[in-house]
């Protein structure tokens, strides 16, 4: 289990407290399917995602960013308990989505990468170690129910 | 994997404007890295890692000035890089997985003191840069 300084969990919770999660949700599954368009793969009902501009425009891809970062969310809320917490997803994303758990690293750099265009300063190495720490253990979590 | 004319314009664009922080950031990236990733501070035990280390800024100045070189040679990096790709494979012997670790940093810092320049696109063409800068670097380990 990973183990959560208590300034660690401080520099998530009080970030993250900050994070519009329709916006950013957003934006960071977009830039996943365009930095690494091999995940797109796992799109092919989203319509359009022929460009950079298709793909952060398309209204599909708004809609489950903002739903993939407010399960997310669940995550800061339970650090200590992220296992059992992603049990149930873990499960989903082995079963029925097939999702190789390699995705899930790729979407966490991009969680990451997205906060600090955000955050600037504020996203002090301090800080980006504590979520990539937490990005790393949810990945971790989702994989764990794979067989 | 290959960068394409649009890829090789944005980096040379983003390059460009970051002009005379480069050394700046490169040394941040490396803080960064050794932050998040302490596993790459077992290449430095010389070195003294503690923020605003001299090593460090010296470091991150040689990183910055490599990969001006890298930039201004896109069409060529493997002659371009080939004297720091024998020192990596027969000298400094740095585990791959490492460079994905700097990489990602070094995106990670380009994206905080430039949001606005740091589009999908730009991030892509980076990403893709590092990437092939990487595997010019660990060409020779074997």
């Amino acid at each position: 289990m990973v183990h959560f300084t208590a300034e660690e969990k401080a520099a998530v919770v009080s970030l993250w407290a900050k994070v519009n999660v329709e916006l950013v949700g957003g934006e960071v599954l977009g830039r996943l399917l365009v930095v690494y368009p091999w995940t797109q793969r796992f799109f092919d009902n989203f319509g359009n995602l022929s460009s950079e501009s298709a793909i952060m425009g398309n209204p599909k891809v708004k809609a489950h960013g903002k739903k993939v970062l407010t399960s997310f969310g669940n995550a800061v809320k339970h650090m200590d308990d992220l296992k059992d917490t992603f049990a149930e997803l873990s499960e989903l994303h082995c079963d029925k989505m097939h999702v190789d758990p390699e995705n899930f690293k790729l979407l966490g750099n991009m969680i990451l990468i997205v906060l600090a265009t955000h955050f600037s300063k504020e996203f002090t190495p301090q800080v980006q170690a504590a979520w990539q720490k937490l990005t790393a253990a949810v990945a971790n979590a989702l994989a764990h129910r794979y067989h | 994997m290959v960068l394409s004319a649009a890829d090789k314009s944005n980096v040379k664009a983003c390059w460009g404007k970051i002009g005379s922080h480069a050394g700046e950031y490169g040394a941040e990236a490396l803080e960064r890295t050794f932050c998040s990733f302490p596993t790459t501070k077992t290449y430095f035990p010389h070195f003294d890692l503690s923020h605003g280390s001299a090593q460090v800024k010296a470091h991150g100045q040689k990183v910055a000035d490599a990969l001006t070189q890298a930039v201004a040679h896109m069409d060529d990096l493997p002659t371009a890089m080939s004297a720091l790709s024998d020192l990596h494979a027969y000298k400094l012997r740095v585990d791959p997985v490492n460079f994905k670790f700097l990489s990602h940093c070094l995106l990670v810092t380009l994206a905080c003191h430039h949001p606005a320049e740091f589009t999908p696109a730009v991030h892509a063409s980076l990403d893709k840069f590092f990437s092939a800068v990487s595997t010019v670097l660990t060409s020779k380990y074997r």
